[in-house]
């Protein structure tokens, strides 16, 4: 992941019982902490959860934070475990299967895919609250086992083999549930990329 | 007049000719390479070959195109829309973690 300087680092330095740097830690970084959680976790009740299982982590491990990386990094990372174990605690319905959202081919192994006329700008999404509201909620219409991976890679900017670690599978596992939840999400955002969604 | 079946014999004549002319991939082999062509791991052989059938396939060129798309505007939805920060962080979450922190 690219490291992103947060400006309380310095709290790293101060002891780990200092109140007022505990403090600070909190303030400055539960904003970003909550929304990733939210983000992973779909859900604002388990974000909060998750959020506070962070720090208390953080603050078990500050005196071995090293400073190798930011300390928004190392917060960063813990945060998304917290998230994982969350998702792994609790219990979800089946997955709806992805299949349905992949690329189709005819048996002569040609792709299926009607022609585009028209392919919508970035930032005629961006512009638009309600098109970026779509988008979001087709991101978490992913079935977890993708949505996970696309969002920890694509979205959060952790690489390749970070992902694998903190999922614990393999690189090209990775690799084959990216390829398909990127897939997926392309299909599900087609009505918003043709331009036919009214804006 | 439906164009259904010239359609279907233009398919057929596509699939056999990605699948039987040297340096040319079919479309569903295309797919298996286009996370290692977006992330620049295809050797040059096998980038040149990918390369060529984005030439000849519209379906191909368009598919990706898309996708490549479809990446951007997820990649750029979470920081635009104001989710990296939220600003309405309840003041009792804080305090609980603090709380538990000294306990």
């Amino acid at each position: 992941m690219v490291d992103d300087p947060s400006k309380s680092d310095d709290a790293a330095s101060l002891p780990a019982e200092h109140e007022v740097a505990a403090e600070r830690l909190v303030r400055d970084n539960i904003g970003w902490m909550l929304a990733l959680s939210e983000r992973l976790l779909r859900d604002r009740g388990l974000a909060e959860d998750t959020v506070q299982e962070a720090f208390m982590s953080a603050f078990r491990s500050l005196r071995e934070f090293e400073g190798r990386s930011s300390l928004k990094t190392w917060l960063h990372r813990i945060t998304v475990n917290a998230a994982l174990s969350k998702l792994r605690q609790i219990k979800r319905r089946a997955e709806d299967p992805i299949d349905e959202h992949l690329p189709e081919f005819d048996r002569h192994e040609c792709r299926v895919e009607a022609p585009w006329s028209n392919l919508i700008a970035v930032d005629d999404v961006m512009e638009n609250a309600e098109l970026r509201e779509r988008v979001s909620k087709n991101i978490d219409a992913l079935p977890d086992t993708y949505r996970i991976v696309l969002q920890l890679r694509d979205i959060e900017g952790y690489d390749t083999g970070e992902v694998a670690e903190l999922l614990g599978i393999s690189v090209s596992n990775v690799k084959v549930r990216l390829h398909r939840a990127r897939a997926a999400l392309k299909k599900l955002l087609e009505p918003i990329l043709r331009g036919e969604v009214d804006r | 007049m439906s164009h259904a079946p010239r359609n279907s014999v233009r398919r057929w004549f596509k699939g056999l000719f990605l699948k039987r002319v040297h340096h040319m991939i079919t479309c569903r082999e295309f797919e298996d390479f286009v996370l290692r062509y977006l992330d620049d791991e295809l050797s040059d052989r096998q980038k040149s070959v990918f390369e060529w059938h984005l030439r000849l396939c519209r379906e191909c060129r368009e598919y990706l195109a898309a996708y490549e798309r479809a990446l951007e505007i997820a990649r750029s939805v979470p920081a635009s829309s104001g989710e990296a920060v939220p600003q309405d962080v309840p003041e009792d979450l804080i305090k609980a973690i603090l709380d538990a922190r000294e306990h």
